[in-house]
């Protein structure tokens, strides 16, 4: 048996159940995501994207079937108590960090993710002299910024800022949930490649979704397609490395009508 | 005039404890708990009974303050596990801590002239009791501050303070921000309570309508510390909820020596505070609307 990081049984997530408005946003949806994966998600608008990482994640409940990260049953887990093992990156610059909050402060809540956390000093001489060595691999003058509010960075910065966060504890699996979309393509990309160095040097096993599909290709060593809330597509290794996106529109030109095409 | 500075440094000092309270759910938390107009009273009412039947002042006054930690922890309660609005739930527990507070005392007031208090000790003294008072209201005030800033920089306090900035963000860091919202409006109206314990008890008696308008007051001291310290940290956000209160009592006195009438008093208060919360709104400033977070 393969060792799975993580594994989803038969998922499935009704919204506004028994209304005209019914939505399967996941339908008995299962997929299984072996150590040190680095999974692209493709899939137009309500394929069930942001659905499938906010049930992983343990912000949405859903309505039946199984979520197994490590080895533990975690269908039932809090958000809260879901950060002992997921990282997540938010696609809004301004939801990964407390913006009133200085840099270090950021750093240090993001040290103790899934920890216990107790009546001790939080962001302590030997901490801040961690997070200003960490933060130099950043090249954007953060590590002489720490008692700024985090408020005051721009927004690839912060994007930035909330990736390292991340890898400070890393975590068992890393969700990013469309983490560049709001940023302009130059910091984009460059916030992509340090995704990339980052998942690569830690091995972590990650899902990322993008609406970019060239991003998806590029990226990791999987790419699944999402549709009405199940899996369309699902390639891995070589094959995926010779994939284009001129093969998957013609594929697939059907099911993806909107921005994920405009932006190829 | 230089009479009303001792008075209004003893009663700025006292009600800092207050301010402080308010701040950190207001402020902190952005949560606007209201529950403080019932909580002060709740600690005059516990501290003076409990003294009144002839429990010393000390053991008295601690037990106030978990009486009033126990009051904002219930607030909390309602609003996180019974999703009930949170000024909706401190006005419940503001309206329910009214009865409490008669049933604790037995009736609407209870003097405490003739009984050991904390400031006894402070009236055998061979001098005006105005001075030893404002020393020990001093030095209640700078503890609790400081108090406040050592806790809000520790792990679990800055997982409080992101749950008052960006919640969503500090769930998915592990922090159970139901908890933690519990447990900081405990802390403030457990400060509260301590204040209403020691005011009853320098006052020299305590009444079920002591708290009426606490909230309002504590508010408008916040806005004028802030007015004159810019809350850009926690130690200067505690320290302008505490100087702020001495301003305002200042203001306050200095208002009824050029007389204004006591039972216009809440007028004045909310009234300043209307305008405070006012003029940014007229002047369009949205960003600054936002800083005024609770509120």
């Amino acid at each position: 048996m393969a060792e799975y990081m993580l594994a989803l049984n038969g998922v499935t997530k009704i919204f506004n159940k028994g209304t005209q408005d019914e939505k399967r946003a996941l339908d008995n949806f299962s997929l299984e995501v072996e150590k040190g994966d680095f999974i692209t998600i493709i899939g137009s608008n309500g394929a069930g994207k942001t659905t499938l990482l906010n049930a992983i994640a343990g912000t949405v409940e859903t309505d039946q079937g199984q979520i197994i990260v490590n080895d533990q049953d975690v269908t039932k887990w809090h958000d809260f108590q879901m950060a002992r093992f997921v990282s997540r990156v938010f696609q809004s610059p301004t939801m990964g960090t407390a913006g009133e909050m200085t840099i270090e402060e950021n750093l240090c809540m993001a040290e103790l993710r899934g920890k216990r956390r107790g009546l001790k000093w939080g962001v302590t001489k030997s901490r801040r002299l961690r997070y200003k060595e960490v933060l130099k691999v950043l090249d954007l003058g953060l590590e002489e910024r720490l008692k700024q509010a985090v408020g005051l960075l721009s927004g690839g910065q912060r994007q930035s800022l909330t990736l390292l966060m991340t890898t400070l504890a890393p975590p068992k699996l890393l969700l990013l949930d469309e983490h560049t979309a709001a940023l302009d393509p130059r910091t984009a990309s460059k916030v992509l490649d340090l995704t990339d160095t980052m998942v690569r040097e830690n091995r972590l096993t990650t899902l990322m979704v993008t609406h970019n599909m060239n991003h998806a290709l590029k990226y990791g060593n999987r790419m699944v397609m999402l549709h009405q809330g199940r899996i369309q597509l699902d390639i891995q290794g070589d094959e995926k490395k010779k994939l284009t996106v001129a093969e998957i529109v013609a594929k697939f030109g059907q099911t993806l009508k909107d921005e994920t095409l405009l932006s190829c | 005039m230089l009479n009303i500075i001792p008075i209004s440094l003893e009663q700025g000092l006292a009600y800092a404890l207050v301010a402080l309270g308010i701040a950190l759910t207001f402020r902190v938390l952005a949560f606007p708990d209201l529950t403080v107009d019932g909580s002060f009273p709740l600690g005059g009412a516990v501290a003076a009974r409990l003294i009144f039947d002839g429990m010393d002042p000390v053991t008295s006054t601690l037990i106030a303050t978990a009486a009033g930690f126990v009051a904002g922890y219930l607030t909390g309660i309602f609003a996180t596990k019974f999703k009930i609005n949170s000024l909706l739930a401190g006005i419940l527990m503001m309206t329910i801590l009214y009865s409490v507070n008669l049933r604790i005392m037995g009736r609407a007031n209870i003097p405490l002239l003739n009984q050991p208090t904390l400031f006894t000790p402070m009236e055998s003294l061979n001098m005006s009791r105005d001075l030893p008072v404002i020393i020990f209201f001093l030095v209640i005030a700078l503890v609790c501050k400081f108090a406040i800033d050592v806790f809000l920089h520790t792990e679990y306090g800055l997982g409080l303070r992101a749950t008052g900035d960006n919640e969503e963000m500090i769930r998915s860091l592990g922090v159970n921000t139901d908890a933690a919202t519990n447990f900081g409006l405990g802390v403030s109206n457990a400060m509260v309570a301590l204040a209403g314990a020691l005011i009853a008890q320098d006052q020299g008696f305590s009444d079920v309508g002591m708290g009426i308008g606490m909230i309002v007051a504590g508010l408008a001291s916040i806005i004028i510390g802030e007015a004159l310290i810019k809350p850009t940290t926690v130690v200067r956000l505690t320290l302008a909820a505490a100087f702020g209160s001495v301003v305002y009592r200042f203001i306050i006195a200095l208002g009824m020596r050029m007389g204004l009438a006591p039972t216009d008093l809440k007028l004045a208060t909310g009234v300043m505070v209307v305008i405070a919360l006012a003029i940014p709104a007229i002047r369009g400033q949205r960003e600054k609307k936002l800083n005024l977070r609770g509120m």
